[in-house]
């Protein structure tokens, strides 16, 4: 690790001045992905912002749903009461991630500015877009290495089939961020031009010509909550992660279903799936598919087919173009109770 | 240092008298929040930082490298080697002490992150004298083989079993708002995130089983 400075942020306008005014600053969360990027030199920061004493870890009610704060930990988020109550799916995904000990650490923030864990990423000697973009600017404090993408022709069991571009093919490894996309949820940032709110499906990015950039957050922005907007569809929920070991692996596939149902007949679906794309893959053409239609085998399969039209596989990660529909279809009888 | 020889490359003299330049320009230079830095030099300089949190029920205050993690402050500082370094990148659980009550990788936590923070390592459950029921339940249940992970896993298996008093759901239970009860899956899915290389885990879980009474 090289040195840095370290300032303690006592209030968001303080975090937001320190991180703003200095290319080479971050803020610093639970760490559990930052400490992590800083011993392995991906990322070489001058001062890191410690925003653990700002108050934002609150998850509380509001008029039209739930407000989860930037710093509460995974942990708390997937037992609180509401959480738990409205959005199963959400506490479902965030049980599926990581390990107990991660989960204490880790912020809702953090969990969605985590990074890709590509190898390639990691390994300086090994080419890039996202580690090393050609071009210099706000990633000036990291390492360069070789640009270009050695997962593209390489090792890329774990990479994506929707979305990529020439220059990447990395996946988003949350699970949280799954289910916080197909929830509809919304992102509140502020920053030195002030505060905004961000749909989460506008939140992370596709790679295409500039991979460094995961998400849309404007230099020195920071995220103060998320809202979740209540729905009907806590009753049929379900999150299915795929993965290589039982527990503690990130996602080969991943998917995210809410459904509100009549009988047998869903009224209102969201879908999503993790593993198979630089962002959360909200599956909308399945979703208006599936609306108004009966929960059978038939109707899933349908539903699959749909949502995987533009899948690609490189090579190692081909078994995911099987892999996902079957997901999707065993997901959506899980969800909808009709295995 | 940054001299070059002609083929491009620092020399052995260069580089040797370079290293005790280093050596001697090493510069501590206090976190005040304002940046008050040295004049700009060959060498970067260590930055250091003051922190206090609570061990083990004793209060420590370190002034200490700003990169140091809660780990390295607990063995190479406070001399705790109980907490064991395995893989440091939080992927092994060799590490896990406890903060405030909850179970924490400290390889992946700035010690700076912790003021006034309590923590509670392996020397803070029990001694050799006064042993935690954990510690006497691995022993009898021969819960380890070369031991090197066994402080993570007794700090992870006592957090596990606070969890579930508490009623914490996980990937293994049932559903959401179900009770939550000791078994073999749940422990076996809460304590994933330690690695036992020797492969102790069938013993692991029913020293685990014993002090839950299950």
């Amino acid at each position: 690790m090289n040195p840095f400075q370290f300032t303690r942020a006592n209030t968001t306008q303080a975090a937001v001045s320190a991180v703003s005014k200095e290319t080479g600053a971050y803020f610093l969360a639970g760490g559990t992905n930052l400490i992590d990027l800083v011993k392995r030199e991906v990322i070489i920061p001058e001062r890191l912002v410690d925003i653990n004493r700002l108050p934002l870890a609150t998850i509380e009610e509001t008029a039209s749903g739930i407000r989860i704060g930037a710093m509460a930990k995974n942990s708390a988020v997937a037992d609180h009461p509401l959480i738990k109550k409205h959005f199963p799916l959400l506490s479902m995904a965030l049980n599926a991630g990581a390990s107990a000990q991660l989960r204490n650490m880790a912020t809702v923030g953090g969990n969605m500015m985590q990074r890709t864990r590509c190898p390639y990423f990691y390994d300086h000697s090994m080419p890039c877009n996202k580690r090393s973009p050609v071009q210099s600017g706000p990633f000036k404090g990291q390492l360069n290495g070789p640009a270009g993408c050695g997962a593209i022709g390489g090792v890329n069991r774990m990479h994506a089939i929707f979305g990529t571009s020439e220059k990447c093919i990395a996946v988003h490894p949350s699970d949280m961020c799954i289910a916080l996309a197909a929830l509809d949820a919304t992102v509140n940032v502020t920053g030195p031009k002030g505060n905004r709110s961000i749909p989460f499906a506008e939140f992370h990015r596709l790679p295409g010509d500039a991979p460094q950039k995961d998400n849309t957050l404007l230099p020195g922005e920071l995220i103060l909550s998320v809202d979740v907007p209540k729905n009907e569809m806590s009753k049929y929920s379900h999150y299915l992660k795929v993965r290589d070991r039982a527990s503690y692996a990130f996602a080969l596939v991943s998917v995210g279903v809410a459904a509100d149902m009549k009988g047998k007949t869903i009224q209102d679906i969201r879908l999503a799936m993790g593993g198979v794309a630089h962002k959360p893959w909200r599956l909308a053409e399945a979703e208006v598919y599936l609306k108004g239609k009966e929960a059978t085998l038939e109707n899933f399969k349908q539903a699959a087919t749909l949502a995987m039209q533009g899948a690609k596989g490189y090579g190692e990660n081909d078994f995911k173009l099987t892999l996902a529909p079957n997901a999707i279809i065993e997901a959506l009888q899980i969800a909808t109770q009709t295995v | 240092m940054k001299e070059e020889n002609s083929a491009g490359h620092i020399s052995r003299r260069e580089m040797l008298a370079g290293t005790a330049i280093a050596v001697t320009t090493l510069a501590i230079t206090k976190v005040t929040g304002v940046e008050a830095g040295p004049e700009p030099q060959a060498v970067t300089p260590v930055v250091s930082a003051e922190v206090s949190f609570t061990v083990n029920g004793k209060v420590q205050k370190l002034e200490i490298d700003t990169r140091t993690t809660l780990l390295d402050s607990l063995r190479e500082h406070l001399h705790l080697t109980g907490t064991k370094k395995g893989c440091d990148h939080g992927q092994c659980g060799a590490c896990t002490v406890l903060v405030n009550g909850k179970r924490i990788n400290s390889c992946l936590s700035l010690a700076l992150q912790h003021e006034n923070d309590s923590i509670t390592t392996i020397e803070g459950l029990g001694s050799p004298e006064k042993l935690h029921p954990m510690q006497s339940a691995f022993i009898k249940h021969d819960g380890y083989q070369c031991g090197y992970c066994t402080p993570g896993q007794i700090c992870s298996a006592v957090a596990v079993l606070e969890e579930i008093k508490a009623g914490i759901p996980s990937h293994a239970s049932a559903d959401l708002n179900s009770k939550v009860a000791f078994t073999s899956a749940e422990f076996r899915e809460r304590m994933s995130g330690n690695i036992c290389r020797c492969g102790a885990y069938s013993n692991i879980a029913e020293a685990a089983a014993e002090v839950a009474g299950a």
